[in-house]
């Protein structure tokens, strides 16, 4: 790369208007000359996804038209994170142009790109900020060079500000003026030079999202508000136990000739109805007489799950001679990563070709495994991106895709196939139950050791972030282990200098939906750690806080730690059944700590919600974060705020319940997450002064230190430590709705004249 | 197949369906009118709530034999209309605070708010914490306290 960290290489592409590439060397690879104690010192999970997209960099391309707008498809899904608005400060950045001029959109699956379209590992901004910003400097000095042969002036003697360039005469030409001119007949390298951070107009400015206007009006479109010809509402009816298959149908004529049913098909997942509208697809579903055959989890429960993870726990290791020790073993039930949008894809499958639309996160093997379904070549099948409603790790998945281009092709009609909320929630991904293990010894004021054994349910990987790392793998000094293991020794770190730390993950039952929910292991194992941490603290006579200031690593982290103790006023004094609790984190490239207090008085606990679960009330968070450099600072904010809220539901109240192969939770009813009641009143997020010349991750950053500051906070307001999370999973706050039919009907009241509202 | 006719965001609509077709549906898959979402069809994470009447309702629980010809639907296109302006002080509220993330449930929200304000107006008070609280509706992104923030704001611009 050079001397000057500045200087890049990027393309100007041959196109009738201006049209520029980045391509970057892959630089050298962390080596490892040294034994590391981190594993993650070395090389973490950011890095490897990074680095396996850097060889087709060069193909994200941003174009300048004629009316002077900008326009660039990212290679990445829109799920809410805000990366079309950081992309479109990036691009507005580098090319001086007016932020509401530059038009992102997402790409369709380009499998050209290989490893360069998957979203996830909080990896895009890490992986574009870059090669986005090198194919916008190109444009800038493309459209400058044509500007000085059209003024007849030096470059030097020009300015470009607003989308506008101007000569010293005050001259002036619109960029979209130039798209034409400034445009190459071949393609050609280009020395550029990025922006210098001082330099900085747009980048680490709060701006607001580019999509608000149209998020706010209704205008915004996901899958199913797409008007695609012909493509009638579908719903598969699906097993009572998890995975199960169709035996046989006793009425399908019945059902096919119910009122706006068009086609009832047996499918690989179900018997899939297709519809006028989706209520007559409910109705069709709950009308289906089915039998069904055993599902993957037949007759398996909670209890039972939990004696197969304690038969796959890996021993802790001999305990050191002459030293004290802390131990906990922590329990974490299965939990739901359903985004607001249910799952849904649109498919349109014709004899020689199909159209999929669908909010994809891994839209390439998407298409791959599409194409294969239907024994189509890979260029017959067109996948696009849509933006999507929430993700949490389950848009890594792209099983409605597959019903829906199944049903398609059965049917040979296009379909709008969507899940019910019951599917979602019985049939869908889910977080796996887990236990981790954790001894920490010590002697005279000094950890010694640090050892924690994470057991879990099998995640499923198998999406296409396994692709990488089975193709990153065998290059990473880790010698030859799974890809599972691997994920999980790149995605943690010991950030406290606690001696010689190990930590293992070990995996049994493949039998259930799985995925990698929003932050992945992070929550689960910060979450104990940070427990241990506060029992280390207690045994040594020592305030949480400073114990941990104590033993962290590096000044970056302590300062986020001593930001959410002053801006807390961490030790203040606070009614008994009440307390703060402190944790921190590091991932992605950054580093976090949260502050909470909580209330677990009686009287809050048990204050009435309707239809809903109380519990104890966070009534205070303040978050401290420094992702290197933060390019949107009130999107990084609003990604802290949602981890808060998933942190608090995973300490608090959000689980699934598994009896007898099935869960029980079937709708937002059952399933508790985090609501208005829930949300601690006060809510201070800190976002740090940049520490570094780029960026880390965010999206799920603040899931981790927001759980584990919620757990001890309440271990220290109850004076137990919690060992089972979320911490109300042992009472079953709802009547389970049946599981045949597999969805509930609609009810009838909604009007309900005269009542107040809803 | 029965003919019903209602009022949707100001204009007279009719359309051919099954009285027991569930209001969201009609409007989402038969008048393509797709602010309103659906997250549970059941009435419980209020992603659709809409107004018929001026009163906030959930349309996945509406059949729509049950609405008369002037019964007004107001969804969230609808909204702005309401106030005479290009967006409602509630809407704008939303834009200053940027609350939206993936914004699925924003619509809901937006309508949910405009109602509480309503309420509150009408029983002569200010919003408390406690009403904020009571809203039901599911954001999954988490953008709760940006919500309780924004309708704060907004109710101040709605008198």
């Amino acid at each position: 790369m050079g001397v000057d960290r500045r200087r890049f290489l990027g393309y100007v592409l041959a196109a009738p208007t201006l049209l520029t590439a980045a391509e970057l060397e892959v630089p050298p690879t962390a080596h490892a000359q040294l034994p590391s104690p981190d594993i993650t010192q070395i090389l973490d999970l950011n890095d490897m996804m990074t680095v396996a997209a850097l060889p087709t960099s060069g193909l994200i391309t941003v174009g300048v038209d004629q009316d002077g707008t900008v326009s660039f498809a990212l290679p990445r899904a829109e799920v809410g994170q805000g990366i079309t608005t950081s992309t479109a400060m990036l691009i507005a950045e580098e090319l001086a142009v007016p932020l509401d001029r530059v038009r992102v959109t997402l790409a369709d699956a380009r499998p050209e790109l290989l490893f360069n379209q998957l979203t996830g590992g909080s990896n895009t901004t890490i992986a574009t900020y870059t090669p986005i910003r090198v194919a916008a400097a190109v444009a800038r000095r493309r459209l400058l060079d044509a500007a000085a042969t059209e003024l007849g002036v030096a470059v030097t003697d020009l300015t470009l500000k607003a989308g506008v360039i101007t000569d010293r005469s005050g001259h002036r030409i619109e960029i979209g003026a130039l798209a034409t001119k400034a445009a190459s007949t071949r393609t050609r390298q280009m020395p550029v030079e990025l922006t210098a951070r001082p330099n900085f107009t747009v980048i680490g400015k709060p701006h607001n999202r580019i999509d608000a206007l149209d998020a706010v009006t209704g205008r915004k479109k996901f899958a199913m508000d797409l008007d695609i010809p012909d493509a009638k509402p579908t719903m598969v009816c699906r097993p009572p136990t998890i995975n199960g298959k169709v035996g046989s149908v006793a009425n399908l004529n019945e059902v096919r000739a119910l009122p706006g049913v068009t086609d009832v098909v047996v499918i690989s997942t179900g018997v899939a109805v297709r519809a006028d509208t989706f209520g007559q697809c409910i109705d069709a579903v709950r009308a289906l007489r089915v039998s069904w055959k055993p599902g993957t989890a037949e007759g398996k429960s909670d209890s039972s799950v939990l004696r197969e993870l304690a038969a796959a726990e890996l021993p802790l290791g001999l305990k050191p001679p002459f030293t004290q020790t802390v131990e906990g073993r922590f329990t974490f039930h299965f939990r739901s990563n359903s985004a607001l949008e249910p799952n849904c894809a649109v498919a349109d499958v014709r004899p020689d070709r199909a159209s999929v639309w669908a909010a994809l996160k891994s839209p390439i093997v998407a298409q791959q495994t599409i194409a294969a379904k239907l024994g189509l070549p890979l260029g017959a099948v067109t996948v696009h991106v849509t933006e999507g409603g929430g993700s949490f790790g389950r848009k890594l998945f792209f099983d409605a895709a597959l019903e829906a281009v199944e049903v398609s092709q059965k049917v040979g009609k296009p379909v709008k196939l969507m899940w019910h909320r019951a599917d979602d929630a019985r049939q869908g991904r889910a977080h796996p139950m887990a236990t981790s293990r954790v001894r920490a010894a010590y002697i005279s004021g000094t950890v010694l050791t640090y050892d924690q054994r994470h057991t879990s349910v099998a995640t499923d990987l198998s999406h296409g972030l396994g692709e990488i790392i089975t193709a990153m793998a065998a290059r990473l000094p880790v010698g030859d282990i799974g890809f599972s293991e691997t994920f999980f020794q790149l995605s943690q770190t010991m950030s406290y200098n606690f001696g010689l730390a190990t930590r293992l993950l070990s995996e049994t039952d493949k039998g259930f939906n799985t995925g990698s929910m929003r932050n992945v292991y992070s929550p689960d194992v910060t979450c104990a750690r940070e427990l241990i941490v506060d029992q280390l603290a207690a045994r040594m006579g020592k305030d949480p806080y400073q114990f941990r200031h104590d033993y962290l690593r590096d000044d970056r982290s302590r300062a986020v730690l001593q930001k959410v103790a002053e801006v807390g006023n961490w030790g203040r004094p606070m009614p008994a059944g009440t307390a703060q609790g402190v944790a921190f984190h590091a991932e992605y490239k950054a580093v976090s700590a949260a502050l909470v207090e909580i209330d677990c008085r009686p009287e809050t606990v048990n204050r009435p919600i309707p239809n809903g679960v109380a519990g104890p009330r966070v009534t205070k968070a303040v978050f401290a974060v420094d992702v290197g450099l933060a390019v949107n600072p009130r999107g990084l904010e609003a990604q802290m705020m949602g981890g808060i809220m998933d942190g608090i539901a995973q300490a608090l109240t959000s689980s699934l319940h598994l009896r007898d192969g099935y869960f029980l939770e079937a709708s937002w009813d059952n399933y508790f997450y985090t609501r208005q009641w829930n949300t601690p009143p006060e809510l201070q997020i800190i976002v740090m002064p940049n520490t570094s010349e780029n960026p880390g991750g965010a999206g799920e950053l603040g899931v981790a230190a927001s759980m584990a500051a919620v757990a001890c906070a309440y271990g220290r307001a109850t004076g137990t430590m919690p060992t089972s999370f979320p911490i109300n999973h042992g009472t079953l706050s709802f009547d389970p709705k049946p599981t045949v039919p597999p969805v509930p009907p609609s009810p009838t009241d909604g009007l309900n004249r005269g009542a107040p509202g809803a | 197949m029965p003919e019903h006719t209602f009022r949707v965001n100001g204009e007279p609509v009719t359309v051919n369906v099954a009285d027991n077709v569930r209001l969201l549906w009609v409007l989402r898959d038969i008048l393509g009118i797709t602010g309103p979402k659906y997250g549970c069809g059941i009435n419980v994470c209020k992603a659709c709530t809409s107004f018929v009447n001026g009163q906030a309702v959930n349309p996945c629980a509406i059949p729509v034999g049950d609405l008369r010809p002037t019964d007004e639907v107001t969804t969230i296109e609808g909204l702005p209309a309401t106030v005479g302006k290009d967006l409602h002080p509630m809407q704008q509220a939303w834009l200053d605070h940027d609350v939206a993330q993936c914004g699925y449930c924003q619509p809901g929200q937006i309508m949910a708010a405009v109602a509480l304000v309503r309420r509150v107006a009408a029983e002569g008070r200010e919003i408390t914490n406690a009403d904020l609280d009571g809203l039901r509706n599911i954001c999954r992104c988490g953008t709760y306290f940006r919500i309780r923030e924004a309708i704060t704001a907004g109710a101040r611009n709605m008198v």
